[in-house]
C-alpha cells in the first residue's frame, strides 16, 4: 500500500477556495473582487495570487468605500493593489458624499447608504455579474446557511429560501442578463483558520490588528480610536493613550477595539484562543435588528 | 445547568497560555473531517451540534449570554439552555421552531477542525440532505431512543448510502430518558442492523449518547458502563477520510483553466479529483487521447515534485498539447473512458418535475454539455426502497434513467459500493435552460452502448414463468480471474454438479465466446469491454429464461463487472473471484500463453502488460492455493443453493 499524504486542514481550504476562485473566473463573463482590507480580504487576495499564479488574477479589486476607513488600511490597499499587479477601483457613493452621510449623525443610514447602496451602484457601474466576497459561514447565523455561490436578483436580493442547491465542489455559476452571483471562497474558514493562515503564509495584514498606544475615547461602552481630526469629541471626552488592537476592522467610528498587548502574530493568535466574546461584538451593524439583523441586511443587498 | 458540563477534556487552554508557538506548530498538522448529522425533527440534532460547539467552546461569553436570554425567551427547555437556538440560524425559521436549510457549522479539536453540515429531516427536505452529504466523509444518523428506527430513520440511512458514504454513525440520543437502558440500546442496534444489511449497508458505528445532557459526547459517560464503544468525538478525531482513499486511485484531473500570462508559459490549472501525480508522468488528455510528459508543478510557493488528489495546482507539459476547460487529464497507462449515452441516479431538485427528453444543461468536473433524459426505469420510495413505476420524477423524487449527450463527456462510474465515490466524474448536476436553476443531482453508473434506442417488446410468458417450469431460480455465476487461474475447469465442475441436481444451467466460456459471438473483437481495452457487455447481455437473456448461467472470463476490469451486475436482477448476479497468485498462474501456463506475452509474441495480455483489477468484495472468493477445484465447486454450490 502507498503511503498516503494526509492534507492538512489549511491544505484542504486553500484548494478549496482556489478552486472557486478559477470556477469563477472560467465561467463569469466579468468577475470582480471585493476587497474591504481586513484580514478576511487580504487572506482571500492572496489565495487569487496563488490560485492564477504565475498570471496576476484576472480581474480587478474593487472597494467600496466609506470614506471612514482607518487611515493604515487604506495605505495597505494601495500597496496591495500594486503588488499583486491588479487594478484597483475604488467607490463611493455621489449621494452619501453629496448628503454628507456619516457614522456620527446618521447612524443605521451611514451603512445603508455608502455600503450597501454604493456596492449596488458600484456592481451596477461596471456591469459585474460575479464578485468575490470574504465572508465566512462561522461569523453569523444567516451566513451560515448561504451558499458559496450565492444568486442576486437584478435588483441585488437575497431570497434565503430559494437557494440553488450545491453538490460536491459542482458550482452553477449560470444566470440571466441583469442577475449576478455573490460568491464567498472562504465560506469555510474560521477565524482561527485566517490567523493560522496568515501567520503561516506571512500575508500582510493592517498594523491596526496588532496592539499598539493609540488615542482613544469610550463611548457606549466601546473603545473607539480617534484616529484623525473628523472625529467629534463629546463634552468632556479627553483621548487617552491606551495599548489597544481590533479584532475586525470596519469604519473606526463604527469599529470597537479591544485593550492589548499582543504585539506579534503568536500572540494574537492566542488573544483569541483565549478570549471569551465573538469576533462581531466589536460592529455595531449586528445590533440593530435583534437576531435577524444581519439576515435582514442581506436581503436588502448588503454583502 | 446540568451536572456533566464538566471542562471539556478535548482542548487544551493550558497549551495556549503556556507555549503558544508550540501550540499553533500542532495546530498546523490538523486535518479535517466534513460530516452531517441526519435525524427527524425532534431528534435533537440542533442540541448536538450546539453541544459539540459549545464543548468545544466555540460559543463566546456574549452569545452565551443571548444564548441564556433566547433559551428563557423562546427555548423549548424552560429554564435550561437549548443547544438548538446557536443553530437555527434564519428568522423564519426560528420563528416555526424548525431548521429548514443546509446550515453549516465548524469547530475544532486537538486532532481534527470538523465542519458539520446541519440537514434537515423533513420528507420534502430529500434535496437538502443529499446536497450536505455530498461533500461529507461521515453521517450521523440520530435515533430517538424512545422511538427506534423509524421511516425517517431508514431515509436518511438510504441518502448517505446512495451518495456513498462510507462511515455512518447511529448516534442512539436522549438516552437519558430511558434511564440509560441497555435493553433499549440493544434492540434499537439489532433493528437497525437488519435494515442497514438489507440496504447494502456493511458497517457503522452505533453509540448511545444524549445530546442534552453531554454522554458519551467528549468521553465515556458514567451512565453507560455497559457501552465500551468509543464516544463520539473520540470516532471523529480518529475515523478515516475519503481522501486517503481517493490517493490510491489513478490520477486524474479536471482542467478548469488554462494559465498562459505570456507566450513562455502554459499550464492547466485544476484540482486533483484523485491519484498522485509527479514530474516526469506520463499523461493523457481527454477525450482527445493524447500524451506527453508532465514537466513542472506549479505553485505560488515554489515547483512541487509530486501532487495528491485534493491539491489545487497548475500543471505544465514537456510537448504543447491541445488542452482546454473540460479536459481531464489522467494517468496515460490508465485513463477513464469517455461515452455520450449513461445510466445514472438522478435526484430531482426542482419544483417543475423532471421532462423526458427536454434539453438540460449537464455538468460533471469542468465539463458542460446539453443533455437529455429517458423515462425514469423505476423511482425508489425513499421510505421502503421500493422500486415503482414511474413517468417523471417530481421535487425530491429518486429514480433511475438512461440519459444521452450532445457529446462525449469523459467520465467514471461514481461506485458506491466499493470504494469511496468517484465524485469529481461520477456526479453531475443538471441545469434548466431557461431558469438556470440546479434541478437535479446525478450519480454516473456506465455507460451504455449503441442501440439503446430500440423499444422492448412485452412478452406474455413472463421470466418468472420460465423460472418457475424450471423449479429455480435464476442466477449469474460470474467467475474471474487471472489466465490459468482455473476458472473453466471450476466452472465445468460446477455445472457438471448442478446437472446432476436436475438444475437447468449453461455455461459461456470466454474461449469459446471468442469462436462465435465475439470472434470479431481484439484484446484492446475496448474490445474487452464490449467483449463482457456482449456476455453480459446473452447471461441476462439466459437469466430471463430461467438459467443459472456460469461465465468464465478472465473479465479484467471492475466497471465492466460491475456494469454486468447493474444488468441483472437485485442478488441474481455472483461474483465468484478464482484467487491465484501471478506467479502460480504463469508457472502453470496451461496454453502456453504467459511465455508467448513474455516474449512480446501476445500483446496486452492480463497481468503481464495489460492490468487485472481484482474484485474487492466479491460474493465467493476462491483462494486456489488452499483448495482444490473439487472443493472449490463445492463450496461454490453451497452458496448458490444453501
Amino acid at each position: 500500500m502507498i503511503d498516503s499524504k494526509r492534507l492538512t486542514h489549511l491544505e484542504r481550504l486553500e484548494a478549496e477556495s482556489i478552486h472557486i476562485l478559477r470556477e469563477v473566473v472560467a465561467e463569469a463573463e466579468k468577475p470582480v473582487m471585493l476587497y474591504s482590507v481586513g484580514k478576511d480580504s487580504a487572506v482571500m487576495l492572496h489565495l487569487a495570487r496563488k490560485a492564477f499564479y504565475p498570471s496576476p488574477p484576472p480581474f480587478p479589486l474593487l472597494h467600496v468605500d466609506t470614506t471612514w476607513k482607518f487611515r493604515a488600511m487604506y495605505e495597505l490597499r494601495d500597496r496591495m493593489a500594486r503588488e499583486s499587479g491588479m487594478e484597483l477601483l475604488v467607490y463611493q457613493n455621489p449621494e452619501a458624499q453629496e448628503r454628507g452621510i456619516n457614522p456620527f449623525d446618521h447612524g443605521p443610514l451611514h451603512t445603508d447608504m455608502w455600503k450597501t447602496e454604493g456596492l449596488k451602484q458600484a456592481l451596477n457601474l461596471y456591469g459585474f455579474d460575479a464578485a468575490f466576497g470574504g465572508a465566512r459561514r462561522d461569523e453569523e447565523k444567516s451566513r451560515a446557511k448561504e451558499r458559496i455561490f450565492s444568486f442576486r436578483t437584478a435588483s441585488h436580493g437575497w431570497d434565503p429560501k430559494n437557494q440553488r442547491p450545491e453538490l460536491w465542489n459542482l458550482y452553477n455559476a449560470r444566470k440571466n442578463k441583469g442577475e449576478s452571483i455573490r460568491v464567498f471562497p472562504i465560506s469555510n474558514w474560521t477565524e482561527l483558520d485566517i490567523w493560522q493562515y496568515i501567520h503561516l503564509n506571512d500575508v500582510p495584514i493592517v498594523p491596526l490588528y496588532f496592539a499598539e498606544e493609540r488615542p482613544t475615547v469610550e463611548r457606549d461602552g466601546m473603545l473607539l480610536m480617534v484616529d484623525d481630526e473628523r472625529f467629534p469629541l463629546k463634552p468632556g471626552e479627553e483621548p487617552v493613550m491606551r495599548s489597544i488592537r481590533f479584532r475586525t476592522l470596519g469604519c473606526y467610528p463604527l469599529t470597537g477595539a479591544v485593550e492589548s498587548e499582543a504585539k506579534t502574530l503568536p500572540e494574537v493568535i492566542q488573544e483569541t484562543l483565549l478570549t471569551t466574546t465573538s469576533e462581531r461584538q466589536g460592529r455595531a451593524i449586528d445590533k440593530d435588528a435583534g437576531g435577524a439583523g444581519m439576515e435582514k441586511k442581506k436581503q436588502e443587498g448588503y454583502f | 445547568m446540568t451536572d456533566t458540563l464538566d471542562e471539556p477534556i478535548y482542548k487544551t487552554d493550558a497549551l495556549i497560555a503556556e507555549d503558544i508557538d508550540q501550540y499553533l506548530e500542532v495546530h498546523q498538522h490538523k486535518t479535517m473531517l466534513r460530516f452531517i448529522t441526519c435525524g427527524s425533527v425532534d431528534d435533537g440534532k440542533s442540541t448536538l451540534i450546539g453541544r459539540l460547539l459549545y464543548d468545544s467552546k466555540m460559543i463566546f461569553e456574549d452569545q452565551l449570554a443571548a444564548l441564556e436570554a433566547d433559551s428563557k425567551r423562546v427555548g423549548t427547555q424552560g429554564q435550561e439552555i437549548d443547544f438548538a437556538l446557536l443553530v437555527d440560524g434564519l428568522a423564519a425559521e426560528r420563528e416555526q421552531g424548525i431548521t429548514i436549510d443546509v446550515a453549516y457549522r465548524f469547530f475544532a479539536t486537538e486532532k481534527r477542525k470538523f465542519i458539520v453540515a446541519d440537514t434537515p429531516g423533513h420528507e420534502q427536505y430529500t434535496r437538502n440532505m443529499v446536497t450536505g452529504a455530498s461533500t461529507a466523509d461521515l453521517a450521523v444518523i440520530l435515533i430517538d431512543a424512545r422511538k427506534g428506527v423509524l421511516t425517517q430513520t431508514r431515509r436518511h440511512s438510504y441518502l448517505a448510502h446512495l451518495i456513498g458514504i462510507r462511515n455512518i454513525v447511529l448516534a442512539i440520543n436522549k438516552m437519558d430518558l430511558v434511564d440509560y437502558d441497555q435493553a433499549v440500546y440493544d434492540g434499537i442496534v439489532k433493528d437497525y442492523t437488519d435494515f442497514a444489511h438489507s440496504i447494502g449497508i456493511k458497517a457503522f458505528t452505533a453509540m448511545p449518547i444524549s445530546g442534552f445532557k453531554g454522554d458519551n459526547i467528549t468521553g465515556p459517560s458514567a451512565n453507560t458502563p455497559w457501552y465500551k464503544g468509543p464516544a463520539l468525538i473520540e470516532h471523529l478525531e480518529t475515523v478515516e477520510v475519503d481522501q486517503v482513499s481517493d490517493q490510491l486511485k489513478p490520477f486524474r484531473m479536471a482542467v478548469q483553466w488554462v494559465n498562459r500570462p505570456n507566450l513562455d508559459f502554459r499550464g492547466f490549472s485544476g484540482q486533483i479529483a484523485t491519484g498522485t501525480v509527479r514530474k516526469g508522468d506520463a499523461i493523457r488528455v481527454l477525450p482527445s487521447g493524447k500524451t506527453s510528459t508532465v514537466s513542472r508543478i506549479v505553485t505560488l510557493d515554489s515547483d512541487l515534485d509530486e501532487a495528491v488528489a485534493g491539491q489545487s495546482v497548475t500543471l505544465c507539459f514537456t510537448d504543447e498539447v491541445d488542452c482546454s476547460r473540460g479536459d481531464v487529464i489522467a494517468a496515460s497507462d490508465n485513463p477513464p473512458q469517455a461515452a455520450d449515452q449513461f445510466e445514472a441516479t438522478i435526484v430531482w431538485m426542482a419544483d417543475e418535475e423532471m421532462l423526458p427528453g427536454r434539453p438540460y444543461w449537464l455538468k460533471i468536473g469542468t465539463q458542460t454539455v446539453t443533455a437529455t433524459i429517458q423515462q425514469p426505469k423505476y423511482q425508489v420510495n425513499v421510505n421502503t426502497m421500493e422500486h415503482l413505476a414511474a413517468k417523471t420524477l417530481e421535487l425530491n423524487a429518486i429514480g433511475v434513467a438512461n440519459l444521452s449527450t450532445d457529446r462525449q463527456i469523459v467520465f467514471e462510474p461514481y461506485e458506491t459500493n466499493r470504494t469511496s465515490p468517484n465524485k469529481v466524474l461520477g456526479g453531475f448536476i443538471l441545469i434548466d435552460k431557461i431558469t438556470n436553476a440546479t434541478v437535479a443531482a446525478g450519480m454516473l453508473h456506465f455507460s451504455l452502448r449503441r442501440a439503446q434506442n430500440v423499444h422492448w417488446q412485452a412478452t406474455d410468458v413472463t421470466r418468472e414463468f420460465h423460472a418457475g417450469l424450471k423449479n429455480q431460480k435464476p442466477a449469474v455465476l460470474w467467475f474471474t480471474g487471472l489466465s490459468g487461474a482455473g476458472k473453466s475447469t471450476i466452472a465445468n465442475l460446477v455445472e457438471k454438479k448442478l446437472a446432476r441436481m436436475n438444475r437447468h444451467t449453461f455455461l459461456l466460456d470466454g474461449d469459446n465466446v471468442r469462436h462465435g459471438l465475439n470472434k470479431d473483437l481484439g484484446f484492446t481495452d475496448a474490445d474487452r469491454v464490449e467483449n463482457i457487455r456482449r456476455v453480459g447481455e446473452v447471461a441476462k437473456l439466459m437469466t430471463d429464461a430461467g438459467l443459472i448461467v456460469i461465465t468464465a472470463f478472465i473479465s479484467p476490469f471492475r466497471a465492466e463487472r460491475e456494469m454486468v451486475r447493474q444488468m441483472m436482477q437485485p442478488g441474481e448476479f455472483i461474483e465468484v473471484h478464482i484467487d491465484t497468485p501471478l506467479a502460480d498462474a504463469e508457472a502453470r501456463d496451461v496454453k502456453g500463453l504467459y511465455r508467448k506475452a513474455r516474449s512480446g509474441e501476445l500483446k496486452n495480455f492480463t497481468g503481464i502488460d495489460s492490468p487485472y483489477e481484482a474484485p474487492e468484495d466479491p460474493e465467493i472468493r476462491i483462494d486456489t492455493t488452499a483448495m482444490t477445484a473439487e472443493e472449490a465447486a463445492e463450496a461454490i454450490i453451497a452458496r448458490l443453493i444453501p
